[in-house]
């Protein structure tokens, strides 16, 4: 699976938590460092389970077939809210608005 | 005018601009030619609806807002609009707080679930939904301070500087604000506890609070996004901490105390 973020979300990193703001329903979301970690590779050009696989499971101490898991799940509830887009094939690049910053 | 932001009402019904004459009489300024326009168009008959869900759409260069009891369009551009309406006060007010919440995003502010107080030349906000304690911080706050609002703040910056100017948007203690602004000192998530306590909150607590108290009416990706941007510069500017306090006066000393985060 594919997946890309959406470029008309609002986030914003806060230390190492992602803040993010659903326009339709103005629902928040903060990920912690591994939801974090995940969202900033959700480019559409790379599938779901090489991401887990060469970055969470290299940054953080946790088995693939669990991480995985929660990575699907992860997914399945930001696209619930049209936050990110999946596809079976790679999505082409458009995240221009999707900006992120760094505050203290 | 509200915020320093003059909206000039246009209502051919003299009875109605009477009332709201009185209803707004802090806030009535002078026949500024930079005004944008609002012009109010009685309807008579027909059920309202005021507790119908709100749609606030921008469509064709117009913004399209519509609840029960009332209908109205705005142009940011031109800063004109026409709002159709019941020979109620309520809509009317309504329909000036989604306006300036769609000016103020233009101009980097908002509108906040926050009473809003100065005190000593500098505007303290306390924040929180219904039955946090805004009214009652207003309702303790020392004799010589001046009320701004006990229920919508309203914030903008000026000059890199967020702002706090009174409103005519009142909740229980039923008194509208004074027509005056000052810098905004600090603003506070209230909590009620059985002592008063100040605690400094993480940056992005203090962000995910602030979103959910900014009113926020339209769901255009563009609107969010300003806001999101506003509340996130902000937070970088302002103090912000959570307030727990008792119903006392004292709160207002431990307000005054040095911060201690």
């Amino acid at each position: 699976m594919f997946v890309a973020r959406s470029s008309s979300v609002a986030a914003r990193l806060l230390e190492e938590e992602m803040v993010i703001m659903c326009p339709r329903t103005s629902k928040l979301f903060v990920l912690n460092p591994v939801g974090t970690a995940i969202w900033n590779a959700l480019d559409g050009d790379k599938p779901l389970d090489e991401i887990v696989k060469d970055r969470i499971c290299t940054e953080f101490d946790v088995e693939l077939e669990t991480a995985l898991a929660h990575a699907n799940e992860f997914v399945k509830q930001l696209s619930e809210h049209d936050i990110v887009m999946t596809a079976e094939h790679p999505l082409p690049a458009k995240d221009p608005d999707t900006q992120t910053g760094k505050v203290v | 005018m509200i915020g320093g932001i003059p909206v000039r009402l246009w209502c051919h019904d003299r009875s109605f601009s009477s009332l709201l004459r009185k209803r707004y009489a802090n806030f009535l300024g002078s026949n500024d030619k930079e005004a944008a326009e609002l012009t109010v168009n009685l309807l008579s008959g027909g059920k309202q609806h005021p507790e119908a869900d709100l749609e606030v759409v921008y469509r064709s260069g117009n913004w399209h807002i519509q609840r029960g009891d009332f209908r109205a369009e705005w142009n940011l551009e031109s800063r004109r609009g026409v709002v159709w309406q019941r020979r109620s006060p309520y809509a009317i007010d309504s329909v000036i707080r989604i306006l300036h919440t769609l000016i103020l995003s233009e101009q980097g502010g908002f509108l906040l679930h926050a009473s809003s107080i100065i005190r000593n030349g500098q505007a303290f906000l306390f924040a929180g939904q219904s039955g946090a304690g805004k009214t009652t911080m207003c309702r303790l706050a020392p004799a010589d301070s001046i009320l701004l609002t006990d229920e919508i703040s309203f914030v903008r910056p000026v000059d890199s500087t967020y702002y706090a100017f009174g409103t005519p948007f009142y909740g229980e203690l039923a008194v509208p604000g004074k027509n005056t602004f000052a810098p905004v000192a600090a603003l506070y998530l209230l909590e009620h506890a059985p002592e008063d306590q100040i605690d400094g909150v993480s940056p992005c607590h203090a962000l995910t609070q602030l979103l959910r108290n900014i009113l926020l009416f339209a769901h255009e990706s563009e609107s969010v996004n300003r806001v999101f941007a506003t509340a996130f510069d902000l937070i970088s500017r302002v103090p912000v901490r959570r307030l727990r306090f008792a119903p006392t006066p004292q709160v207002w000393n431990a307000l005054e105390q040095p911060a201690c985060s």
